[in-house]
């Protein structure tokens, strides 16, 4: 077994993400981070994937033939991003369902390096108090500060944190009414770096769009982020829905790069909860129960 | 070295570091400070991290009276760091606990001060008039404090009446591990220059340099230019000494834990009628006709923070307790002024105050308590007093209006004269309405025109005498406003309160079940049995000994709940409301 910088066996074991297939250029070496070791991949432009521990004998950009490489570590291809392990990974990603629906708009909508631990960048996801102040006249707006009582769970058998019943109120909620509205939102966090997010569609009510983060952890307090879209849209151009989600993501970047200390805090008495903070809560329980340590300041014991 | 370095005092800013609403990034001894001064002059030094989420209050909002967090938009009061308001949950209060950690704070020689531990005074300089110093421009550098001391006793500078000059003799006339003091003489020109090292941490530091005396004008510039040049070619060299050596590991400065209490956001915790706090009247003043003015300093320390909306219990030297809003704005923090009307029936409490006691008199006051919060997340909020009840509205309508949202303030009183606290009201401009000289009749149908266009987030506070009060409710109720808008605070309680009845209380959380006899309250028997109830007006005005019931049906006799509250039977005030039921289950 390879000697690994991350001692963390319950986050070594994880499928982590690398990158956006579709950003990956076929027959070119790529190079990456993940939880301190340096990363290759490559793909062959038939959807065949490959990591490696970075040699160099294969340099960064240069061309590699992925048949030929030998020690390449485990590969998974899900919701349009290259996956790999350092560990014993589980046998399937967590699922989500939406995905696979045919009518559905399916995009990375960036990857963003971001000056944070995992753990920290999770809890902004799954934060819906700082909309007015961090993303003010989108996401929410002064004076509508109010984040209503919602419900949280750890559901067992799926070992993921569910958080339902959660609105809030945004300005020009939807395309159709120019007043602010309630929005509802349901998050998942079906992996200690990956969360996602289901909301109410401005396209049809029916329905929710589902905004996915994967976060790659390059070390204890670096991440990637990579985020997924998967919305019903018929009518916008790529590059506008990308470009809103940038704009979201850029708002949060200073704020979550001026968070003090950097990994997450376990101990419950690091910092002061309300009750918005309720799955933040749940989360910060789930990791300790778990047994993380990488990216987070475990409680003393 | 280092925990010498802890209990000294160090500069770790210029003054012209703190301009208007600006927040600085101080650091000291691996600790990060946001450093902010208040509109009223107040240096604030405070660790920069906020208690929410741990975000660098140096990247917050400087109001002129309180730092507003970017994340979650929390207020931390000028002076006590302590909370006062939590946007996401907007109808409570927050604990009066969330503090965050300040640092003393000292101005002196042009410089900012602060210590983690401060023992003794900021270090005298003989020589240094206050006032007419110059601070020279800081030079931080990348080495120990104490390297850059001991280099520093080898600068060479011209004295400032002769700049140009070249034959300067410097003498040592002092220094330390974080200072020196140097003089230096040519012909008739004499400058003392005193160099302070701030270490930023165990391998950086910052001089501050400051000159006994003041240069005006073009002379100035190169006076500063003069020390810009020969401090950062000091700077040079001592870096690269210091990289000679192996960099000693960056200092960790401990962060506090909070309290496990606020690990939990509990409910309020402070107990019984206790008066905690000493407070002396700096000031009486007539603030209105028939209405005194008090401003209450404390004897020693801070105030605690206060809530717009929040009462102290004021103990008077005539034994009787009783409570007074603050009216302060957000930020005003080194004092409390309470207002004060002369009762024509007053029971001794108002007499007392404007008879009796005097400037220079102390009082014992209790911590304050808001059972009148305000909510900051309405489109529109509109504030209705009569008379005296301006008091708590008028710290609301302040503390709206400094963060520009939508209010009026309508005032209900005899003639102008009656018009409390001018100086204060004058600074919100047209959101204050005055109504003056109106008849019942008249008021009804002023209170009519007010409360018309109900909409969804408009909110309404009423403080006043009670038959306005119940006019008010009645007249919002009929155009439509829901109870969960209408906010409203009763002086007093002036329904005769029914204490015949006999019943038992069973206290869920104690396993205790005792019985209540006629002639005395829930709060009495509780008491008697040891348990620690918080109150404050003890006739059910003020919200403070409020109870959860689980089980059985209340007698309500306060003027605290609303209707729907009442109705629910899930809350008592149990100072003067009793048992329909013949048993009680209270979540106590
Ligand atoms: S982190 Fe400061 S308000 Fe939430
Ligand atoms: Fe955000």
């Amino acid at each position: 077994m390879t000697e690994t910088r991350c001692k963390d066996q319950v986050i070594l074991d994880l499928w982590h993400p690398l990158a956006a297939l579709s950003e990956v250029p076929a027959g070119v070496v790529v190079g990456t981070i993940l939880l301190e070791e340096r990363l290759s991949l490559a793909c062959d432009g038939t959807g065949k994937v490959a990591v490696w521990r970075s040699r160099r004998d294969l340099p960064v950009d240069g061309p590699v033939d992925i048949s030929a490489v030998a020690g390449t570590l485990p590969v998974k291809l899900a919701y349009g991003y290259v996956w790999t392990s350092l560990g014993n990974p589980p046998a399937d990603i967590f699922p989500i369902p939406e995905y696979a629906e045919a009518d559905r708009r399916k995009l990375n909508a960036a990857t963003f390096g971001v000056n944070v631990s995992a753990p920290r960048a999770i809890e902004n996801f799954l934060d819906m108090g700082h909309f007015p102040y961090v993303h003010t006249d989108i996401l929410g707006a002064e004076p509508h500060t109010e984040v209503k009582e919602y419900d949280v769970e750890i559901s067992v058998d799926r070992d993921e944190i569910l958080a339902t019943r959660c609105r809030f109120f945004q300005p020009m909620a939807s395309t159709t009414s120019d007043g602010g509205a309630d929005v509802d939102y349901i998050y998942r966090v079906p992996h200690p770096y990956c969360s996602v997010l289901y909301k109410s569609s401005p396209m049809d009510e029916t329905r929710l769009d589902v905004i996915a983060v994967f976060l790659q952890p390059v070390d204890q307090e670096h991440v990637r982020a990579h985020m997924l879209l998967c919305v019903l849209d018929e009518d916008n151009e790529d590059k506008v829905i990308k470009r809103f989600q940038q704009t979201i993501f850029g708002q949060d970047k200073p704020i979550l790069e001026n968070q003090f200390p950097k990994r997450l805090p376990l101990d419950p008495r690091a910092e002061t909860p309300i009750r918005a903070d309720k799955s933040a809560i749940a989360y910060r329980r789930w990791l300790s129960q778990k047994g993380v340590t990488y990216g987070v300041i475990p409680a003393a014991t | 070295m280092l925990d010498l370095a802890k209990s000294r005092w160090h500069p770790i800013a210029a003054a012209h570091d703190l301009p208007l609403r600006h927040v600085f990034h101080g650091q000291l001894l691996g600790r990060e400070f946001a450093v902010w001064r208040a509109d009223d002059g107040y240096v604030n030094i405070w660790e920069n991290r906020c208690l929410h989420r741990g975000v660098r209050l140096s990247i917050g909002i400087n109001d002129g009276r309180e730092l507003k967090c970017q994340y979650h938009g929390w207020r931390y009061s000028n002076r006590t760091a302590g909370c006062t308001y939590i946007p996401a949950h907007p109808a409570d209060a927050p604990a009066r606990t969330i503090t965050n950690r300040t640092f003393a704070a000292v101005e002196r020689y042009g410089l900012v001060w602060s210590a983690e531990e401060p023992q003794g005074e900021v270090p005298e300089v003989s020589g240094f008039a206050e006032g007419k110093l110059l601070a020279l421009r800081a030079i931080p550098v990348n080495a120990p404090a104490d390297v850059v001391a001991a280099q520093l006793t080898g600068y060479r500078f011209q004295p400032s009446g002769n700049i140009d000059g070249s034959a300067a003799k410097v003498a040592v006339e002092a220094s330390n591990a974080f200072s020196v003091a140097l003089r230096s003489s040519e012909g008739d020109a004499s400058t003392l220059a005193v160099l302070f090292v701030q270490p930023v941490d165990s391998n950086r530091s910052v001089i501050r340099g400051v000159l006994d005396s003041e240069v005006e004008g073009a002379a100035r510039l190169a006076v500063l230019r003069h020390h810009n040049e020969l401090l950062s070619r000091l700077r040079v060299a001592v870096e690269a000494e210091a990289a000679r050596e192996p960099a000693p590991a960056p200092l960790e400065p401990i962060i506090e834990r909070v309290s496990p209490e606020l690990a939990e956001m509990p409910e309020e915790t402070t107990h019984g009628r206790k008066a905690t706090i000493r407070v002396q009247v700096t000031r009486k003043w007539s603030a209105a006709d028939g209405i005194a003015g008090f401003e209450l300093r404390p004897l020693k320390g801070l105030l605690p923070t206060f809530q717009p909306g929040a009462h102290i219990d004021v103990h008077l030297p005539n034994g009787l307790i009783r409570q007074y809003s603050i009216t302060n704005g957000p930020g005003e923090s080194d004092s409390y002024v309470i207002g004060v009307k002369l009762e024509r029936d007053s029971k001794g409490g108002s007499t007392c105050l404007h008879e009796t006691v005097r400037e220079g008199d102390v009082l014992a006051i209790s911590e304050p308590r808001n059972n009148f919060p305000l909510r900051r997340d309405a489109i529109q909020t509109l504030f209705i007093a009569g008379g005296i009840g301006i008091t708590p509205l008028l710290a609301m309508a302040q503390a709206l209006n400094n963060q520009s949202l939508g209010h009026e303030l309508h005032y209900f009183a005899q003639n102008q004269a009656q018009l409390a606290f001018p100086e204060k009201t004058k600074t919100l401009g047209a959101s204050l309405k005055p109504h003056l000289g109106l008849s019942p009749d008249q008021t009804g149908a002023k209170l009519r025109e007010i409360l018309s266009g109900y909409g969804p987030d408009k909110h309404v506070y009423l403080c006043g005498p009670g038959p306005m009060l119940e006019a008010a409710r009645a007249i919002a109720a009929e155009m439509g406003w829901p109870e969960t808008a209408v906010h409203f605070e009763y002086f007093k309680n002036t329904n005769v309160i029914d204490d015949s009845t006999s019943f038992e209380v069973a206290l869920a959380r104690s396993c205790m079940t005792l019985t209540v006899p006629a002639g005395k309250t829930i709060l009495e028997v509780m008491r008697d049995a040891g348990i620690d109830m918080p109150s404050s007006c003890e006739q059910g005005a003020c919200g403070t000994c409020l109870a959860t019931v689980i089980e059985g049906e209340p007698d309500h006799q306060d003027v605290y709940l609303n209707d729907a509250e009442r109705k629910s039977g899930t809350k008592i005030m149990t100072c003067v409301s009793r048992a329909k039921s013949a048993r009680l289950v209270l979540d106590l």
